[in-house]
Order: structure tokens, then C-alpha cells, then sequence
């Protein structure tokens, strides 16, 4: 045979490793600050620190000292987690050798590489890794502002919004509404909208089982939406409708005063909104320069490097890097590559090539579980999808259990993998 | 193949960060090109397609064959998607290179895309109109996986744990390091041949779990080798 570039790297993924030639600091240990204690950036931290072995000195600036997963965020609200198992701290991972600083980083200067938090504290870097999350677009949704999210919650960056919400429906009146503005592509995920969905709907169907759900959504069509309408059909038939753009939820205004939604000028009165608005990278991406016009961040889809500045890697929600959807899975997958990268660059070690992958699994009902997943490998303009699976409608009852004991298992894993 | 010489060409050039390992379909911009030159006379594509003499094309992709309420299929298009014929890659490939002997009965009256560079090249301009995997994760892949052509010799290669330890990070996403299972099967202190054997189970899709199928399915087998070796030493 010829001798191709697959073949080629097929058969060299484990001969070969390219040494970086390690940078020189004379005494000092190279430095890494990482910006945000998610996903992504808990699991940077995490595998910086322990594959270094010392030899790089570690800090993760978060805001919050107990993180909250946005991930099973919706579980909590369907009543299948209580509120303290979503909930991680950053102990082991200080004392696995990361420095954990609780504060909020508002400023970034490029060019002397330092970042600034907001207790006025300076951090110097030789590497910086953005993983910030996301934030809202203002003005998104019309009649709906980030200040109005006390009156209808986002519940989208998983904490007091989550609990609020959860708070809301179950105080909503006997019979009463709980609306949803969906947000449009590309969007978070988890929590994802649709299993929210499935979620109030198991609360409702125990509590207050002749409310109704409506769905405002701007696209037409969305993941695993068959297996989500068939579990709407199967599990709370006739309490959810879905109305997509073709009936005018593309066309939706918000009033938080009245609590009405107005739909193409039709005024909907509502108990209960929850908006999840159009969504760009967590501010400081903007803020250190790395975003591109659309709000997210473009990188290296071989390294997670930003495309803006060979010094900082971006993970996760923020970027714009290809096929892999916003998920907390990916996150972790892509701050695996970028800790192997940015080793190798300050210490020297081994690269290997680049592989991602995520899964997504959503809850319908209890034991109702049903599963996404795809794997990605770089190409020059991307990270491209190269197989994907879907769970199939029609499963039986012990299967769909079996995939939501798994996803049990994958939280136990990834908040270990993450955390420590 | 002469797999030594592979490895020894891999050690000398190395890989750097910033290697590209799927390959993609093909060339878009010349898709489009190949799209308006035997196409677009019947099928619209892009900002507001609608059906002609042919159906639009936006979306073909993971849409069941004859399924758009909006066109009159003929009877062989309809009966291939009652049949489950569902458009990708694979399918389109087929289609495109020989209409007639995929579907019988088809109103399209091409007679074939002989190239198959040509074809990659139009699928690939076509998948640009199709839903994308970052909002639809299951929808259809957007490059070709890196297909590993490996010697059986390969087979015998000792896995290197240190290499395993590092492949291990995808695994322990699920799968806790210590050896505790919580719904998801512990790996650790596997016996070597048993984790070889039941990665290549699920490599060749005997085994049916699918995050397994797939993970296993871009796993050399030096990696899997190297996985084995590592998980069967942790303490």
C-alpha cells in the first residue's frame, strides 16, 4: 500500500511524541492561571498539577468557593437529587497542589500577561486558560433583562437561579402555567432545555397534575427530540406543548410585570416563566480579547489554543471550535488536551494527538434515562464530528433504566475526575 | 503494509501539537461548484430552497429518503424510505455514484458521479446545509474518523503503561480510577487479556454498548494494548 497520512498516524499514534523544547526561567517554575473552577477549568487545574508532578505552579481563580454542577441541575428540580449533591468545593484539588483563589478576575493584559482579579490582586502568567462558562446576550429576549431574572429565572448557571425556579413551580396555582422561552443555537447544555422540560413535568405530574407546560422555541427542530416527545406523550400526555417557530416562537415577548408572554401579539397569561436567553463566552473571553463578532471564542481545534494569543487556551462553553456541543463532557475532554499541550510546551513532555468525545445523557421519567454521543478529531478548520450515537424510541424499560444508572455513574466520574 | 517502517518514519518526523487526524469529506467550495453544474437545474440548496423539479436539499442529511410531506416522491423513493433508507454518507455515496441501483424507480435521471472525489466533494458541500453535530449532537458526522490499517503483528506489541496512563483520561471520565463502580462498571486490575478482548468486542461492535462501541472504535490496537497494560498495574 501507499503510505498515507492516516495509515501513517495509525501506525505512529504510540512510537511517536514530539519533545517541545521547554522553556527557560531560569529558577522560577513556569506559571498557569486558569479562570473559571468548572469543567473545564477544575479539570485543567486537576491535570496540570498532578502530571506535572510540582514542576508547574497551578492557580485557578473561581468565583464561587462551592461550585454548583450546571450538570443534574435538573434533576434536582424534577426532585431526583437534593440541592447539596450538586454541590463540590475546591479542597482536594488545593491540596493536589493547585493554588485556589475565590475571586473574580476583571481585567487581562495580553501583552505583560497578568491578570487582574477584582480584590485587586495581580496574578503573572506564562500560560492562561479561559474556561468562563457562558453569558447572556442582552436583549435576547424582548421585555427580558439579566435584571429581571428574580421575577423569571434563567436558571441557567446552576445555584439560587436553580432553586428559585424550583421554588416557583412549586408554588404555582392548581391548574396554572409554566412557560419556557427556548433559547436559539447554539446554547449550553447541560442543563439542557429539554430535559428541564421533562423535569417540571415529573414535579407537575405529582404535585399539580393539571398544570400545563408551554415551549417557546425559536428553532425548529432540536436533539433527541423524538425520544423526548415520545416521553412527553408516554410519561405526561397532553401537559406539554411545544410551540416551534412555525407558530410563532420565534416571536416572543416577555412582560415580568404581568407575567405574560406575547407570542406573534398574542397575549399569554403565565404563573410560572422561565427564559433562557441567546448566549455568547463569559465576559472576561471578551474582556481579555480572545471572541470573535458572533461572542464566542475561536481555537486551535488540534490544541484548544486561542486563535488570538499563542499564550491562552480557551475550554468549553465559550469557544467556537466545531462540532462538539456545549456540555460540561466536553469541557472535560477539551481541558485534557490542553493540559497535555501546555505541558509540553513548559515542561517538555510528550504530545500525543488530540481526541475528544462527549456523551449527554437526559432524563424523561424515572428510569426513563436516554443518551447522545459523538467523537471528534481535529481537521484544519475544526473539531469535526467523526461518529455519533443516539438512544433509539421504542427502547424497553430495563435499558432506558440502565442508561440512567450510567449517567449516575458518569457523574460520580466526572465530579471525581474534576474535583478530585 | 511494512508497519516497521512506518514506525520508524513516525520517530524521526514526531508529531506536533496542532496535528490533524480526520480527514474531511471533501472540498466544498468545488461541491458547490460540481452542485450547480449537475444539480441545481432540479434541486435548490441554501437560504430559502424550496422544491422544484426536484425536493430541496436542505437538511438531506439523517432525513428519511421520500419524507418531505411537501414533494411527490415517485412510488420507488417512497417505498425506500418506508423501508428505513435514511440519507448519509454512506447512502448519499451509493446514491450519487448510481442512482437506479440504489433506489429502482427514481425520477432523478442522472445517470451517476463516477469520481469519488467528486462525490466527497458534493456531499461535503451539501452536509454545510444540514443540521450541525454542535446543536444536534447525533446528527451526522462531518469528517471521516482516523481508520487504523494496523499489522496483526501490531497485536503482539506490549502495551506501554505510561502511554496508557495518559489514553486512561478518557476512560475515567466514567470510569472512577480507584475501582469503584457506581453504575458504571469498574476497569481497574483487569487482567490484561480480558480488558484486550472485551475492548476489541466492542471495537467490532459484538459487545453493544454504544459509548463503548465508539470509544473502542478509535482505539489502536497498540492503544488498547496500552491501556490494558496500565489499568492492570493500578494499585
Amino acid at each position: 500500500m501507499t503510505l498515507n497520512r492516516r495509515s501513517f498516524l495509525a501506525s505512529s499514534v504510540a512510537a511517536a511524541g514530539v519533545l517541545y523544547a521547554p522553556m527557560v526561567f531560569g529558577q522560577a517554575k513556569p506559571k498557569v492561571v486558569i479562570i473559571g473552577g468548572g469543567a473545564g477549568g477544575a479539570t485543567a487545574a486537576r491535570y496540570l498539577a498532578k502530571d506535572s508532578k510540582g514542576a508547574i505552579d497551578v492557580t485557578l481563580v473561581e468565583a464561587n468557593p462551592i461550585y454548583t454542577t450546571c450538570f443534574f441541575s435538573n434533576l434536582y428540580i424534577g426532585g431526583f437529587r437534593d440541592f447539596e449533591s450538586l454541590q463540590h468545593g475546591y479542597d482536594k484539588l488545593a491540596g493536589g497542589g493547585v493554588t485556589v483563589i475565590n475571586d473574580r478576575a476583571t481585567a487581562v493584559d495580553r501583552d505583560a500577561r497578568t491578570v487582574t482579579l477584582a480584590g485587586g490582586t495581580v496574578l503573572s502568567y506564562d500560560k492562561l486558560v479561559l474556561s468562563p462558562g457562558i453569558d447572556f446576550k442582552e436583549g435576547a429576549v424582548p421585555g427580558w433583562s439579566v435584571a429581571d431574572a428574580e421575577v423569571i429565572p434563567h436558571a441557567y448557571k446552576a445555584g439560587p437561579q436553580t432553586q428559585l425556579l424550583k421554588k416557583m413551580i412549586e408554588a404555582m396555582p392548581a391548574g396554572g402555567t409554566f412557560a419556557m422561552v427556548a433559547p436559539p443555537n447554539p446554547y449550553r447544555c447541560p442543563p439542557g432545555p429539554y430535559e428541564r422540560i421533562s423535569m417540571v413535568a415529573h414535579l407537575l405530574s405529582q404535585k399539580n397534575p393539571t398544570a400545563k407546560i408551554l415551549i417557546f422555541d425559536p428553532k425548529d427542530k432540536y436533539s433527541k427530540q423524538a425520544l423526548f416527545e415520545e416521553g412527553w406523550a408516554k410519561h405526561y400526555d397532553g401537559m406539554v406543548q411545544w410551540i416551534g417557530p412555525e407558530f410563532g416562537g420565534d416571536k416572543v415577548e416577555v412582560r415580568p410585570k404581568t407575567m405574560e408572554v406575547v407570542v406573534d401579539g398574542e397575549v399569554q397569561k403565565v404563573d410560572v416563566c422561565n427564559v433562557i436567553p441567546a448566549q455568547m463566552a463569559g465576559a472576561i473571553a471578551k474582556v481579555a480579547g480572545v471572541t470573535n463578532d458572533a461572542g464566542w471564542a475561536p481555537v486551535d481545534p488540534a490544541t484548544m489554543q486561542s486563535k488570538m494569543d499563542k499564550n491562552i487556551w480557551v475550554l468549553g462553553d465559550s469557544t467556537a471550535q466545531g462540532d462538539m456541543p456545549k456540555s460540561g463532557f466536553s469541557a472535560n475532554s477539551q481541558a485534557k488536551v490542553a493540559s497535555m499541550v501546555i505541558r509540553a510546551e513548559l515542561t517538555g513532555s510528550k504530545v500525543f494527538p488530540a481526541k475528544y468525545s462527549n456523551t449527554c445523557w437526559s432524563l424523561i421519567a424515572p428510569d426513563d434515562g436516554v443518551k447522545v454521543g459523538a467523537s471528534y478529531e481535529p481537521t484544519p478548520e475544526k473539531i469535526a464530528s467523526v461518529t455519533s450515537f443516539i438512544s433509539q424510541t421504542g427502547e424497553d424499560a430495563a435499558l432506558r433504566k440502565a442508561t440512567y444508572e450510567e449517567s449516575l455513574g458518569w457523574y460520580a466520574g466526572i465530579t471525581a475526575d474534576m474535583f478530585g | 503494509m511494512k508497519p516497521r517502517l512506518l514506525l520508524t518514519l513516525a520517530t524521526v518526523l514526531g508529531f506536533s501539537a496542532g496535528t490533524v487526524q480526520a480527514d474531511t469529506i471533501g472540498d466544498p467550495v468545488r461541491g458547490e461548484q460540481l452542485f450547480k453544474r449537475d444539480c441545481a437545474a432540479c434541486h435548490q440548496l441554501g437560504e430559502g430552497a424550496v422544491n422544484r423539479v426536484g425536493p430541496q436539499l436542505n437538511g438531506v442529511f439523517d432525513r428519511r429518503a421520500g419524507s418531505l410531506a411537501s414533494f411527490s416522491y415517485s412510488k420507488g423513493m417512497s417505498r425506500m424510505g418506508a423501508d428505513g433508507l435514511t440519507w448519509t454518507l454512506e447512502t448519499l455515496d451509493a446514491y450519487l455514484a448510481n442512482p437506479r441501483s440504489l433506489v429502482s424507480g427514481t425520477r432523478m435521471s442522472y445517470r451517476g458521479m463516477k469520481e469519488q472525489q467528486d462525490r466527497s466533494a458534493l456531499m461535503a458541500y451539501l452536509r454545510t446545509w444540514s443540521d450541525k453535530p454542535q446543536n444536534i449532537p447525533e446528527a451526522s458526522p462531518t469528517a471521516r474518523p482516523t481508520v487504523p490499517e494496523l499489522d496483526p503483528k501490531i497485536l503482539a506489541i506490549q502495551g506501554d503503561p505510561a502511554y496508557g496512563e495518559y489514553l486512561s483520561s478518557e476512560c475515567t471520565t466514567c470510569h472512577q480510577r480507584d475501582g469503584s463502580d457506581q453504575g458504571i462498571p469498574a476497569i481497574t486490575r483487569w487482567p490484561q487479556d480480558d480488558f484486550v478482548a472485551a475492548m476489541h468486542a466492542y471495537k467490532q461492535k459484538l459487545r453493544p454498548h454504544p459509548v463503548m462501541q465508539m470509544m473502542a472504535s478509535r482505539l489502536t490496537d497498540e492503544e488498547i494494548a496500552s491501556l490494558a497494560a496500565y489499568f492492570a498495574a493500578l494499585d
